[in-house]
């Protein structure tokens, strides 16, 4: 089935290998990610890719071999030793919580430079592939399985890959209630704790079955990111996963023909790439980005000074000499600026008001529209007199500012709660709400 | 020991100290792991300055990893005000897409310019003390003296931006400014040290010091001055060590690490050599120790074990007062719930000192102990009284909380008590009886339990 | 130098651009003990932190003697709420009543004998000059209280603010502190204190803001904190201003 593979173009070859691996290992740590990112425990998965290395030469040391199992019952011991380290060290030393993680990923980090430095020689433990990884390498080191040629960065991370994704659908449930209240999972009987080390462990395994194709960064970089990117952009644990998946498969396309085409190391464009991804959402995420508030904001202002507009020339009829406007004068008279001067012509173009020689004129929409806003200001005045006491000559600024947010459900209310009176505090008729519709 | 040696081992101390001190205040700000962040993001920066300035210069790369290393102090900041990421992930975030961009900028160096620039970024990753040149010992000693000339000036607005930043800001200390020469100065340090300490490793620099220094004093002026200290020791110490001179000195090998060539990298060694400090500090620190801590709790116990005898001593031999009969084992047994070897060896150190007498099966109170006994019954008692009286607690419910607290009054809160009762029901003798009646069930375990008692009577206080 | 203390103007304050306070309008006697009354969730803190700008004011003024904050911080105390403290911070109780007397120095300057003995001072005004070299988590809650209190006497300021001071402290406690206020009172300061317990206000202050999202009444004790004034203030929320507010906040209309 996999013999078309070999038959390809050996580049190609390299490509499809090199993305397949690279996509299984970032997704690997992106869906335990999201946990960690959720449980405001990123840093914990930092430490824990940091701790691994003793752990790693320990495994080597004591079975003499670099093999995957060896090594992944290292890791695992010590990154369960990592986790109840720091927590013993917060709970019963008496450290505070990041201190501790501080004070135990570097040392034993520190251990595991020494020990490479000392053991790691007949071995090809190189400590700069440990940060950096080699995934560019990945298919020299090819292994046979059920007759098939293929890289064994492969067999190290699929099962890894299906484990965490079994874990994920098994414990769902559990994961979920205890992600947002390890208290109430507790009373349900789930046990959070128990979880809790699960998940660690799973953590440390991904992580050193990541290390050979990328480093302990890249590891760092897929287990928080594309999780962090995917809460910027959606509400749900399910839709979360799955974004983030998505988004560490693309990285693993888009960082290694980056990386061929810069010529530079794969992992850390890979890194990159998700950095970018997650800035991307920052600004354009449409519920939650930067540039969305922005432009919200934008919208909303330019809605203010239009109905500004609208209730000023609302306001110059209902004079006893009824005056007009010139569009230059009654874009001074609202501020000025390039604002004024686009919420006017949005009126024009909407129809809400015309030119008629020098003078700007409401229409029937746009008369409508300033009734409304109008009876909103001046109920408002009338609710900040009654309930709450206001005296006269304070009513009407805040009132200039609420008329743009109360709608036709709070015009009714305003009117139900207050007296009724036809005029606003100050003498001036309110509207009545037939005329605004 | 030769000259470069002594460079090293000046430079390595000079960074321990001033590493010590900025760091105690990222840590007790609780923001230990800036240093890490600091660290990570600094690559970028040193590769930049690479290939701009075409050359290894020092001042020069440290100059972009430092803009770098602010560049990410300031980017979690801005995310984390303005987006839903929470500052953990930022923290993350930030750390490793700039150390990725820091990768992917020194391999583009190493395909250009071959092994001499991967050696030089390598030592960056893990530290290379030993390449420390004067000049490189100039700039760490002109850095340091900066550093902790700052903190010396601006000793008070630190610690009170540190402690209240709420109240500094309201006494009109400009509290954004000051954070960010805080953060500054402390990516300064962070940056200097890196070719020495290696990335990772100088997080513990800035960590290890203040963690165990804080566990040796209460005051911020002494912390900063033993955390300086501390950071210097473990810092020309681990130094000695990785070179191997205290192999030398000693004449044997302490580590066990038998090849004489093969040095240790220094940064590793002075970090476990902090560790180790820290560790010891954990378990032997005076007061907050772990071991100081467990032995008070210890001797608390105890002192709550001899005091439960003594009273129960009295109450056994309370009809018969003022001449103490003797007690036997059985009668102590069947009074309190204790093993019988524990109520053995209690009456045994209680013998010791003085308070009981043994006889047969049994003790009886001397002179001393029943003075202390009577003591300890009367602040029982009054305490139940208070409980009934002030707290209207029903008199069958009271024996317990009082069992609890009698060890803790002190002298004065036992004087207010009396004030507080009506005298009528003070006896001359000064021990008042029992408002309930003493019978085998009503009193709890030796263990000082607090929990439901064995057999309840009446109904349950709400 | 204007003769009032605190003058509000049309305040209104927002969390989030969505408003928490409605225009506040009012002015504070000199020489007052004044207790801020309302429910949770009122804004009783709110206004505390918006006039002393630790919070940005959505619209309206605040003034102090007439001038704005910024320029009479010196005659301003602030006694925050016990919880935002990090009670494991290497300071003693002398540390933390010595902050209260930076704001006399300028920069760089340490603090002296002067300022440690009037630290000395405030604590033994408010009865804790015994625990001056305690590590303040060793205090009990009402110690700590008291702590904080001395720390605002040494700004030696003209007007306090004072955020729950009584709020979870012991008997004893509770009387050194409104000792303290009568002494404040008698040295002719003003002092403004949120307040929760109805049963004491009357004991306690001579004057009483009563506020729920928007001022109910303020005014002097026997006048103002009538029954039908309590019932406005903790009868339930104004659902009008709720809605408003969540419009404010959305940038919409209400629906």
């Amino acid at each position: 089935m996999l013999d078309w593979i070999n038959q390809l173009d050996p580049n190609l070859q390299t490509d499809l290998w090199v993305i397949t691996v690279g996509a299984m290992t970032n997704t690997a740590c992106a869906l335990l990610g999201c946990y960690l990112v959720l449980r405001r425990m990123s840093l914990l998965g930092d430490a824990i890719s940091h701790a691994v290395l003793p752990g790693l030469v320990v495994a080597f040391v004591l079975s003499g071999s670099v093999h995957i199992v060896y090594m992944g019952l290292g890791a695992l011991a010590v990154g369960m030793l990592t986790t109840v380290l720091i927590e013993t060290l917060h709970r019963r030393g008496g450290v505070s919580e990041d201190a501790s993680m501080g004070v135990v990923f570097t040392s034993l980090f520190a251990l595991g430079v020494i020990l490479i430095k000392r053991y790691g020689q007949a071995v090809d433990l190189d400590p700069d592939c440990v940060l950096n990884g080699l995934l560019e390498l990945v298919v020299i080191n090819r292994v046979e399985v059920f007759g098939y040629d293929v890289p064994r960065a492969l067999v190290t991370i699929a099962p890894v890959l299906l484990l965490n994704v079994v874990f994920i659908l098994l414990f769902w449930k559990e994961l979920l209630i205890s992600s947002f209240d390890p208290g109430l999972a507790d009373t349900m009987g789930l046990k959070a704790g128990l979880i809790h080390y699960l998940l660690m462990a799973l953590v440390a395994l991904t992580t050193v079955a990541s290390f050979e194709q990328v480093g302990s960064i890249l590891v760092v970089a897929m287990l928080i990111v594309p999780g962090a990117t995917a809460h910027l952009l959606c509400d749900r644990l399910r839709t979360m996963m799955l974004i983030s998946a998505a988004i560490a498969v693309a990285s693993a396309v888009l960082g290694h023909f980056a990386a061929v085409h810069f010529n530079t190391n794969t992992a850390g464009t890979m890194s990159v790439v998700v950095g970018m991804f997650y800035l991307a959402a920052v600004f354009f995420s449409p519920r939650y980005g930067i540039l969305s508030a922005l432009l919200r904001n934008f919208r909303t202002s330019l809605r203010i000074v239009r109905e500004d507009l609208l209730g000023m020339l609302y306001r110059l009829e209902e004079l006893a000499v009824p005056r007009t406007l010139e569009p230059r004068e009654a874009k001074r008279a609202v501020g000025g600026g390039w604002l004024a001067g686009l919420a006017l012509r949005s009126l024009l173009r909407r129809g809400d008001a015309r030119r008629d020689a020098k003078a700007l004129r409401l229409t029937d929409s746009g008369r409508r529209q300033a009734t409304r806003l109008i009876r909103s200001h001046r109920l408002w005045e009338v609710y900040l007199v009654e309930q709450l006491g206001l005296p006269l000559d304070h009513v009407h600024e805040p009132a200039e500012h609420m008329e743009h947010f109360i709608g036709r459900d709070l015009q009714e209310q305003l009117a139900a709660e207050t007296a009724e009176t036809a005029t606003d505090p100050h003498g001036r008729e309110i509207p009545a709400e037939s005329d605004s519709r | 020991m030769n000259y470069l040696t002594m460079i090293v081992l000046l430079g390595t101390s000079l960074l321990g100290s001033v590493a010590g001190v900025l760091g105690s205040f990222a840590v007790l700000r609780r923001r230990a792991l800036m240093g890490d962040l600091l660290s990570h993001a600094a690559l970028p920066g040193l590769c930049l300055a690479f290939i701009i300035m075409g050359q290894r210069h020092f001042a020069g790369m440290l100059g972009g990893a430092l803009v770098t290393g602010l560049a990410g102090v300031a980017l979690i900041t801005l995310v984390c005000r303005f987006t839903r990421t929470k500052e953990d992930a930022a923290l993350g975030i930030v750390l490793s897409t700039f150390f990725g961009a820091g990768v992917v900028l020194s391999s583009i160096i190493q395909h250009q310019e071959g092994g001499g620039a991967k050696a030089g970024l390598e030592s960056y990753i893990y530290g290379q003390a030993v390449g420390m040149g004067r000049q490189d010992l100039y700039l760490i000693a002109g850095v340091s003296a900066a550093a902790l000339l700052v903190v010396l000036l601006l000793y008070k607005e630190f610690k009170v931006l540190s402690f209240d930043s709420g109240f500094a800001r309201a006494q009109g200390w400009p509290v954004l400014t000051l954070d960010m020469t805080m953060m500054g100065t402390l990516a300064l340090v962070t940056v200097i040290g890196l070719p020495a300490v290696g990335v990772v490793l100088m997080a513990a620099m800035l960590i290890l010091p203040g963690a165990t220094a804080r566990f040796w004093t209460n005051r911020l002026g002494p912390l900063l001055l033993l955390s300086g200290i501390i950071g210097c020791l473990t810092g020309g110490i681990g130094t000695l060590v990785s070179a191997g001179l205290v192999k030398e000195w000693l004449g044997f090998d302490p580590l066990g690490f038998g090849r004489s060539e093969s040095n240790l990298p220094t940064g590793p060694v002075i970090v476990l050599c902090g560790t180790a400090v820290f560790l010891f500090s954990v378990f032997f620190a005076p007061r907050r120790g772990a071991i100081a801590r467990l032995w008070d709790a210890v001797r608390l116990r105890g002192k709550i074990a001899r005091e439960n005898l003594l009273r129960t001593l009295y109450e056994l031999g309370e009809p018969q007062l003022p001449n103490p009969p003797a007690v036997s084992l059985d009668q102590l047994l069947r009074r309190r719930a204790w093993k019988r070897t524990t109520a053995r060896w209690l009456l045994w150190r209680a013998a010791r000192s003085g308070l009981v007498q043994r006889e047969l099966d049994g003790a009886r109170l001397t002179e001393r102990g029943l003075a202390e006994a009577a003591r300890l019954v009367r602040a029982h008692r009054l305490w139940e009284l208070f409980l009934i009286q002030g707290a209207d607690i029903a008199p069958d419910h009271v024996d317990r909380d009082a069992d609890a607290i009698e060890h803790l009054l002190t002298p004065e809160i036992l004087s207010q008590l009396e004030s507080g009762l009506p005298t009528a029901k003070l006896p001359e003798t000064g021990v008042p009886t029992s408002p309930h009646t003493i019978t085998a069930n009503a009193v709890s375990g030796g263990k000082n339990a607090v929990g439901p008692p064995e057999n309840e009577e009446g109904p349950l206080r709400a | 130098m204007s003769a009032v203390p605190l003058e509000i103007h049309d305040m209104t304050v927002a969390y989030h651009r969505k408003p928490v306070l409605w225009d506040i309008d009012l002015v504070a006697p000199e020489g007052k003990l004044i207790g801020i009354v309302g429910p949770n969730g009122a804004g009783k803190s709110t206004l505390i932190k918006a006039v002393l700008g630790l919070i940005p004011l959505a619209s309206g003024k605040v003034t102090f003697y007439g001038q704005p904050y910024a320029r009479q911080r010196r005659l301003v105390g602030y006694v925050p709420q016990r919880e935002s403290v990090d009670w494991d911070f290497p300071v003693t109780a002398l540390d933390v009543v010595t902050m209260g007397t930076y704001g006399q120095l300028g920069w760089c300057r340490r603090p002296k004998a002067r300022q440690r003995r009037q630290a000395k001072d405030c604590l033994a005004q408010v009865g804790m000059e015994a625990f001056a070299r305690r590590q303040i988590r060793q205090l009990s809650g009402g110690q700590q209280q008291r702590v904080f209190l001395a720390r605002a006497l040494a700004q030696d300021a003209q007007i306090y603010f004072m955020d729950e001071p009584f709020a979870g402290v012991d008997a004893a406690t509770e009387q050194a502190i409104v000792g303290l206020l009568q002494t404040l009172r008698e040295g002719g300061k003003t002092v403004l204190v949120v307040h929760h317990d109805l049963q004491t206000v009357r004991d306690y202050f001579d004057h009483v803001i009563l506020l729920n999202m928007r001022l109910i009444a303020a005014g002097q004790t026997e006048t103002t904190f009538t029954t039908e004034n309590l019932n406005k203030t903790y009868g339930g929320r104004l659902t009008v201003l709720d809605q408003a507010a969540e419009a404010v906040r959305r940038g919409g209309f209400t629906r």
